[in-house]
């Protein structure tokens, strides 16, 4: 009994076991549930099946969990806000793009402002979080939960209510395919933002700082850092991660639709982190592992579409999953266990005297 | 008269708070004067329009002051109303047996996420997040479609005037009106005072205000922390399942999309009423005030015609930020001292 | 009456892992005496508290208590309270953001029909404090006094709790000499009505006001227990820094630091309110400073505004003959100057990262965010390192909190050589940590100081700093209190120099 305890407490302390092992559960499952699930085809030259459905799907959210990772490690709290942060992304550049009218079939601006609009706003509202966390020390899920609802409030003020199209062929790029390349674009797009945060991470010492910081704040001031602006930057960057998926969001529907967009994804980012082994109390992280936890995540949400629950209801098993992982994650269960464990060996005892006697 | 110094700053932000509210609402009588925002039955309405935010936020105020939160309250709203509808329109079951089973689904909630919560130490906002997502996700489970509630009792008790015979005005009619509340607004301001009183004039209302200032101490005072939070947790998803009936009662529907975004009114109305973000200090009266001061913002929305009802939320938001940087100044003043 | 023993503690054991606490530590104290528990950090003045109060994973491994006589097993703070026991600590345990009188019946409110009678507790309250001397309005919340006040609230419900040991760790810490004679006062009065007062505190003039017995712990282990009056102040201090046995003598011809007259660091009326009255200091290179006095002397809290991990918010500092204004710690590093912090758990280890990334992360930020130290420098510098000063690790990837406290104590010196600096702090580097190892930094710290180094040493072993120190500052009560030059640095005179008085 203890020996088993033992050994399944050593394989899950290595960083990646949990979230691989919870991909090639959900991959399992579909295998046999619906065997098509690893089919790939090729439909009006673009690759079509569920396998490529999740790591299309799952690039937003990969870009999200980016940010999340640093957040989480920094500050040891989420930011529950990338998803409105998304939204209000969404909703600068179709309004930059449509000069202010609800359905266009040219650009009244240029794409690249545009994009380059929503992006500042996005970081601007990554830097309000920040200012919050870092500069205020307010809670994060308090700070952020500010943007989370208001948010989306102001992404409709600025569509005025209404669900603005952009019918141009080349706002419809980022969300389907280059030319005629027949791989989906958000695929280019979250592995060009992977390899640019890995780069970043290997050859800078940002990752080193956002560890120490939320490891111990009050050594990483002794040893020279500013525990503040490196918070605040984790802010911000979560902040730029939510307005570029909110750009492929946008691009995918040619619209935005401020109460869908990135609905419910925060609740996927933090799974995406928390799957991915990394602790949502602050310290080490790993990107891979967030990564792995994203696609993760996304196949999960593939599957359970493919078993025909509607998007309405994933929550529920999302939450479920939460629970589950954060429970396992605290070490007051493993006290109640082995205390339930102790009172009832002692209760055996007893009983086992009471016969003797 | 006591000297400025003495006031003690926990006093003040309510004091604030309670003074915005009255510059707020006699702005609006001026400015609104002709559309008749200095009817009573306008200020009437401040209570009839928020009586399920009352009660949520007073339930909200508890958890807070112990230093908790809890952000599903919106979801589980929605889950409760839908609940409500589809037991009383689809599976035929009465009015009151299907508020009973709601009351008993909040403490099922309130129980699951207290033992995690004080049991499992895991962090508040972690498993209440997980609670607004299973809840909006299981209210799409019961229906995705919106069931409309004309079960007639519970309309009965939803719709009953009761009449307030002061400050009566003459109809174009020539007909006596006088101002009405509607019984959900009783309810709510008993469940105000009982909550008064039990934080008050319990131990265990006591204690939660003990743990929520320091939970060591408290711990060394003989108090049982982890017992303590659960039932702070328990008696928040009852109180939320009530203030699910009373948004019930006003809306008469469930749908997917309802009460999206509560949590933060709740939470505000608390801030906004001098509750604590780091716990400790509160006082359900004061998040009243809260409420109101959100309910008023609403009013002047709706008097205005034109504004997008997105206002409010953002109105509200700036308003718990405004009275979180306030706090987060007065501590750091407090700290200095 | 006076000679009757309240509480007994008989060859208490305590062993934490790797670690002996105490050894067979006896404690006694008489109805009605304060007893000051005085001791040098980790002398196992705290652990004894803990394991007296049942404080969590303090059980004791063998040994007895008796309360009047009857033995006790106490297994929780609470239990020690229904038993008579009762703490109050520095950092005051009573709630402040509930009411005076709350915070005196808390758990054991006087109720009416059930409910909480609000006005018999504020009367009871009321008849308390004055019968104590204590006169506040106990309707208000405790927050609105100060911490004196709040800690004699403490006291009120101990007493009123039927205490009849009181436990006082460390409670003039932070009062002005008018809150402390209230307080004196407040225990005069306690002593009359037969309880018994531990005493723990740091500071010798007050232990002589208000003590009979003084009992001196050290390394965990029981020095002995004296007379107040028969105990001179030079005798206690002894008693308290002891004499380290530890072969050692030959270390200072060897390095044998000498003063040079270049000056690498004057400061002029630094202070930081609260901690360190303005004090003035002028540092050569290649000089070991030690810097001597008891716990809660201020002189963490000076080297600390030196280095801006408390800004100083008065004074100047000339550094390598240019003025510095230190914002940060950063400013301190990029100017060469460096920072071992007393509490290494809480400020120093980055517990979570490898041994590696604990070593370059001070030069790293030095460096700036862009400039990574490639991972083969990395590796390079950590490995020369755990070479150098000997560092025991599996691995230069093993995470700093598997190591223990003497190694992680050398990888945060490693940390530090690793920048290069001109003037190296060490705030208590050798405490908790092994003979060997010990040495092994003194040596070390001789060694930097003849390659031109400015090192300022703090320690609670007057032998150490004996050994290693060219000159001595002394501390005392938040103060520069005095220097000592080469040729007087001897045990009497230090020793002299810390007690102050005139004895």
């Amino acid at each position: 009994m203890n020996n088993k305890g033992f050994s399944l407490k050593d394989l899950t302390k290595k960083r990646l076991f949990m979230p691989i092992a919870c991909l090639v559960v959900v991959l399992l499952i579909n295998l046999i549930k619906t065997p098509d699930f690893f089919n790939i085809s090729i439909n009006n030259g673009v690759l079509y099946g569920y396998i490529i459905d999740v790591i299309n799907r799952g690039s937003e959210l990969a870009i999200l969990a980016i940010g999340m990772t640093l957040v989480a490690s920094s500050s040891g709290g989420t930011d529950i806000s990338v998803g409105a942060i998304a939204a209000v992304a969404a909703a600068v550049i179709t309004n930059i793009l449509s000069g202010g009218t609800d359905s266009v079939s040219e650009f009244h601006a240029p794409l690249a402002v545009a994009i380059l609009a929503g992006l500042l706003v996005a970081v601007l509202c990554g830097m309000w979080n920040g200012f919050l966390v870092a500069s205020l020390k307010i809670q994060p899920m308090v700070a952020t939960l500010i943007l989370y609802t208001a948010g989306r409030g102001i992404a409709q003020l600025i569509t005025r209510g209404q669900i603005t199209y952009i019918r141009v062929d080349a706002y419809k790029v980022i969300g389907s395919q280059f030319g005629h390349n027949p791989v989906p674009a958000p695929i280019y797009v979250a592995i060009f933002m992977i390899v640019v945060a890995a780069l970043f991470l290997k050859y800078t010492a940002f990752g080193l700082y956002v560890q120490t910081v939320g490891i111990n704040a009050k050594a990483a001031r002794l040893v020279g850092l500013n525990p503040v602006k490196i918070q605040f930057l984790c802010y911000m960057i979560c902040g730029l991660m939510a307005g570029i998926a909110g750009v492929i969001y946008s691009s995918r529907i040619y619209s935005c639709d401020a109460n869908n967009i990135g609905l419910n994804v925060e609740m996927d980012a933090i799974l995406a982190v928390a799957l991915g082994g990394n602790s949502l109390a602050g310290g080490k992280f790993s990107l891979p592992g967030s990564l792995i936890g994203a696609y993760t995540i996304q196949a999960l949400t593939t599957s359970l579409y493919a078993m025909g629950v509607s998007s309405d209801q994933l929550p529920v098993y999302k939450a479920i999953v939460v629970v589950i992982i954060v429970s396992l994650q605290s070490p007051e269960l493993y006290k109640l266990i082995k205390h339930h464990k102790k009172t009832g060996a002692e209760k055996k005892n007893l009983i086992k005297e009471a016969v003797q006697s | 008269m006591k000297k400025f110094k003495d006031i003690d700053t926990n006093k003040f932000l309510l004091a604030i708070t309670i003074v915005m509210f009255f510059v707020m609402y006699i702005a609006g009588m001026i400015i609104f004067n002709k559309q008749g925002f200095a009817k009573p039955q306008v200020f009437l309405n401040l209570f009839v329009n928020n009586a399920g935010l009352i009660v949520i936020a007073t339930s909200m105020t508890m958890v807070m002051i112990i230093g908790g939160i809890d952000i599903s309250v919106g979801s589980l709203v929605a889950m409760d109303c839908m609940i409500l509808g589809d037991l009383m329109m689809n599976k035929n079951w009465g009015a009151w047996a299907s508020m009973l089973f709601v009351l008993f689904i909040g403490i099922i909630y309130g129980s699951v996420q207290g033992f995690l919560i004080s049991y499992l130490n895991i962090q508040p906002f972690i498993i209440t997040l997980a609670g607004m997502f299973f809840g909006r996700g299981m209210t799409a489970v019961i229906s995705t479609q919106m069931i409309s509630i004309t079960n007639e009792t519970f309309s009965a008790i939803a719709q009953k005037k009761i009449t307030i015979p002061l400050f009566g005005t003459m109809n174009k009619h020539g007909k006596m009106m006088y101002p009405f509340i509607y019984p959900s607004v009783i309810i709510a301001l008993v469940i105000l005072v009982v909550m008064f009183v039990v934080l008050k004039y319990t131990k265990f209302g006591r204690s939660i205000y003990a743990i929520g200032g320091n939970e060591q101490s408290a711990m060394l005072m003989g108090l049982n922390v982890k017992k303590t939070k659960f039932f702070v947790y328990v008696l928040d998803g009852f109180l939320a399942s009530i203030g699910g009936i009373l948004f019930c009662m006003n809306t008469m529907a469930g749908f997917v999309e309802q009460a999206k975004g509560f949590e933060m009114d709740a939470i505000a109305g608390a801030v906004i009423g001098g509750t604590l973000l780091t716990g400790g200090v509160g006082n359900v009266f004061g998040s009243l005030f809260g409420c109101m001061i959100r309910g008023t913002i609403e009013s002047f929305i709706s008097f205005q015609g034109t504004l997008s009802s997105w206002w409010v939320r953002i109105t509200i938001a700036l308003l718990l930020t405004f009275f979180i940087v306030l706090q987060s100044i007065f501590q750091k003043v407090k700290a200095k001292n | 009456m006076k000679d009757e023993v309240v509480l007994e503690m008989k060859n208490v054991n305590k062993t934490f892992p790797g670690v002996k606490a105490l050894t067979d530590v006896s404690f006694k104290l008489r109805k009605g005496e304060v007893n000051a528990l005085m001791g040098e950090n980790g002398a196992g003045k705290s652990t004894l508290i803990k394991v007296l109060t049942g404080v969590k994973d303090y059980e004791m491994d063998s040994g007895e208590v008796r309360i009047e006589g009857n033995p006790v097993v106490i297994k929780s703070p609470q239990d020690a309270q229904r038993k008579g026991i009762s703490t109050v600590y520095q950092e005051v345990n009573l709630c402040s953001n509930l009411t005076v009188a709350e915070n005196l019946y808390a758990d054991r409110e006087p109720m009416k029909f059930g409910l909480i009678d609000w006005k018999t507790m504020n009367r009871k309250s009321q008849e308390l404090l004055s019968s104590l001397d204590i006169n506040i309005d106990v309707t208000k919340v405790l927050s609105n006094y100060s911490i004196a006040m709040q800690q004699m609230v403490a006291i009120a419900r101990a007493v009123d709790m039927d205490c009849k040991v009181l436990i006082l760790d460390e409670p003039t810490s932070s009062l002005d000499d008018q809150e402390v004679e209230k307080l004196f006062m407040l225990m005069e009065r306690l002593k009359k009505q037969g309880v018994g007062i531990v005493f723990v505190t740091h500071f010798l003039e007050q232990v002589y006001r208000i003590a009979e017995h003084i009992t001196v712990l050290r390394n965990g282990t029981l020095v002995g227990e004296y007379e107040t009056k028969n105990l001179p102040r030079v005798d206690l201090v002894a008693k308290m820094m002891g004499k380290s046995f530890d072969d050692l003598a030959e270390i200072k011809s060897e390095g044998g630091s000498t003063k040079k007259d270049e000056v690498i660091l004057e400061a002029k009326g630094l202070g930081h309110k609260g901690t360190i009255k303005p004090f003035d200091l002028v540092l050569h290179k290649g000089e070991v400073i030690g810097l001597a006095g008891l716990l809660g002397s201020g002189r963490s809290e000076l080297v600390r505004s030196i280095y801006g991990a408390d800004k100083a918010d008065e004074g100047e500092l000339d550094f390598k003959g240019k003025k510095l204004l230190i914002g940060a710690p950063i400013d301190a590093i990029k100017n060469g100057m460096a920072y071992l912090p007393e509490d290494r758990k809480e400020e120093g280890i980055i517990a979570d990262l490898s041994v590696r990334e604990n070593i370059i992360i001070a030069l790293q930020a030095r460096r700036g965010m862009f400039k990574l130290i490639s991972r083969k420098e990395q590796e390079e510098f950590a490995d020369k390192y755990i070479k150098e000063i000997q560092i025991k690790t599996a691995s230069r990837e093993t995470p700093i909190k598997q190591l223990s406290g003497g190694n992680q104590q050398k990888v945060i010196i490693a940390r530090w050589l690793l920048t290069n600096p001109d003037f190296l702090i060490l705030d208590e580097p050798t405490r908790g940590i092994d003979v060997g190892t010990k040495t092994e930094i003194q040596k070390l710290v001789l060694k930097l100081a003849s390659d031109g180094m400015t090192v300022m040493f703090i320690s609670s072993e007057i032998e150490e700093m004996i050994r290693t120190c060219s000159r001595m500052l002394i501390m005392r009560d938040g103060r520069k209190v005095g220097e000592l030059g080469e040729q007087e640095i001897d045990q009497m005179n230090i020793m002299k120099a810390i007690a102050g008085g005139n004895e």
